[in-house]
């Protein structure tokens, strides 16, 4: 029988007790991290962490002023949001680091937009002035900051200058980037239609390259805050790097701990604010903070 | 039957020529290709033609150069009169990709060459007639989604309303269904001549697709590669208009074998 109708086998009853069989020769397997959820995974993945840190502690290897115990931690974390929350010093220098994020991060999309059009849309800017901004990009920018500080003094301009320095390349990059993602069909409809060079830009190649400029905006987003900080490090002011490198030459490891996660509270609003207008402009792709974009 | 021949006789008696290309030859001089050796051509109005031919033989730059998009090396192109020096807005084109901005919605899609031509009021003052059109191919209750709503050949159809908003005086089709499935693009082509029938359109389609050509056409013309010319005018002489089952018939078939041949013959050296 099977050599007449050799597709018979695969999804007929072989004789007798297939039935049973049949049932369970392959279902899928979920596996186990699938059926955790992801809130679980994290919480759990954080409590081992604590549990390695409080063991560490535990086992009098490592100096508590090197590193503090995790209930320690939690008290400073307590304490510097107390401060904060009344509106004491810290929320002051909370404020300026924030202004200078804010001012920098204007700055950087300005001139980075400004030049990235320069660069992606005329000849001049793609042969002459993009050479040089490679050649910069390739610096360690941070080895600017003592410039900075000699041109512009110890106040919230030398940090705003180093900060916009840095973020300014990646909005570069992915304006530029952005301009040349416009496709072949795209132009070629563009020119049938008798478009200009300035509706060409405005109507087609800025909307199509957004999802490559908030990549370099996202990229940005962390450049500034590295630069703030890293100014405040070495130009002193009121920020809160200041206060970071106050509690670290006092050996207050726990204070240096607690400002650095309210710190990245203020670098997670940053990037959440380049994710959240990325939504709104860039709304026909669905794409999330973290995995590959859906749709 | 020679080419000129076939040109007089499709020009009929009364019929207005629309385009009219003469001696036209392009060289790519960096690669040294002759892409187009003096291609002659007349399409009257009303008239809808086909070139047909191998990839690489040249029919896709006869229609950048006919679409203004790119000059001859030598020859004339005359559109209504006038010299094609550029894109022009009496002609309509589309491709094989439908190319609609995902930012815009169908309707804004479709009224896309008006903004750029005449600004956005006078886009704006183009909504009513645009979804006449959208209602004329079945996409009346899609004018105001995202094209990322829409399928492939529902993309294309928006494409025909916005080469037609601007009312061109001819068409020109770079395969514009080659993309679709072959089902769906049966049913395109059966739009497309209703479409081209009701307007009297003058349309040039250039495609690899023998009997799309055919069930088309008044004209094939057959192209040969290196460089590329006319190898012959094929008349079709199919009754209008023409259905889906007119494929089975011996006259569809007999023209299919005579464009095959010249093809055969000339292509694939």
């Amino acid at each position: 029988m099977s050599q007449t109708q050799p597709f018979s086998g695969q999804t007929t009853a072989q004789g007798h007790g297939a039935d049973e069989v049949a049932d369970t020769v392959w279902t899928e397997q979920v596996s186990l991290i699938d059926r955790i959820p992801r809130s679980v995974a994290m919480t759990g993945l954080f409590a081992a962490f604590l549990a390695i840190w409080q063991l560490t502690h535990l086992s009098g290897l490592v100096s508590p002023i090197i590193l503090p115990s995790p209930a320690e931690t939690a008290r400073d974390i307590l304490f510097v949001g107390n401060n904060l929350l009344t509106g004491d010093y810290m929320l002051a220098a909370l404020w300026v680091t924030t202004k200078e994020v804010i001012y920098s991060f204007a700055l950087a999309i300005l001139i980075g937009f400004s030049l990235g059009v320069l660069v992606g849309e005329t000849v001049f800017g793609e042969r002459a002035v993009m050479p040089y901004l490679v050649a910069i990009d390739t610096m360690p920018k941070i080895a600017f900051a003592p410039l900075f500080i000699a041109w512009l003094g110890f106040g919230i301009a030398s940090k705003v200058a180093l900060a916009t320095f840095i973020a300014t390349f990646p909005i570069v990059v992915g304006t530029a980037a952005g301009l040349h993602a416009a496709d072949e069909n795209a132009r070629m409809l563009f020119r049938t239609m008798g478009a200009s060079r300035l509706q060409t830009l405005v109507k087609m190649k800025l909307p199509s390259g957004l999802p490559h400029f908030f990549t370099g905006l996202k990229i940005a987003s962390v450049g500034v805050m590295a630069g703030a900080i890293t100014g405040e490090f070495l130009g002193g002011g009121k920020g809160f790097g200041e206060l970071i490198r106050v509690a670290a030459s006092q050996l207050d490891t726990p204070r240096v701990f607690s400002l650095i996660i309210y710190l990245s509270l203020l670098g997670l609003a940053t990037f959440g604010l380049v994710v959240w207008a990325q939504q709104r402009l860039v709304f026909w792709q669905k794409s999330s903070v973290v995995g590959e974009p859906s749709g | 039957m020679t080419v000129e021949m076939a040109a007089e006789l499709t020009a009929g008696h009364d019929a207005r020529p629309v385009y009219r290309l003469r001696r036209v030859s392009k060289t790519f001089a960096r690669r040294n290709i002759q892409a187009l050796d003096s291609v002659d051509l007349t399409l009257t109005e009303g008239t809808f033609a086909s070139v047909i031919g191998a990839s690489g033989c040249g029919k896709s730059t006869l229609l950048k150069i006919m679409a203004g998009l790119m000059p001859p090396s030598t020859g004339s192109v005359i559109l209504a009169g006038r010299p094609v020096t550029g894109p022009r807005q009496d002609i309509g084109m589309m491709f094989q990709q439908a190319t609609l901005f995902p930012w815009r919605t169908t309707i804004e899609n479709v009224v896309l060459p008006i903004e750029i031509r005449d600004g956005k009021a006078a886009a704006r003052s183009k909504h009513a007639q645009a979804r006449t059109l959208l209602e004329l191919v079945g996409l009346k209750d899609f004018a105001d989604v995202f094209p990322n709503e829409l399928s492939g050949g529902m993309a294309q159809r928006a494409a025909i309303c916005r080469m037609l908003v601007t009312e061109p005086a001819v068409l020109l089709l770079d395969e514009p269904f080659s993309a679709l499935d072959e089902l769906t693009r049966d049913y395109m082509n059966m739009e497309l001549q209703k479409i081209c029938m009701q307007r009297n359109a003058t349309a040039f389609l250039v495609t690899h697709s023998i009997a799309e050509a055919v069930i088309l056409s008044d004209v094939v013309y057959v192209m040969t590669p290196r460089p590329g010319r006319f190898a012959e005018a094929v008349t079709i002489d199919l009754p209008r208009p023409r259905t889906l089952d007119m494929v089975t018939t011996p006259r569809f078939g007999a023209l299919v074998d005579r464009i095959r041949s010249h093809l055969d013959r000339g292509s694939f050296l």
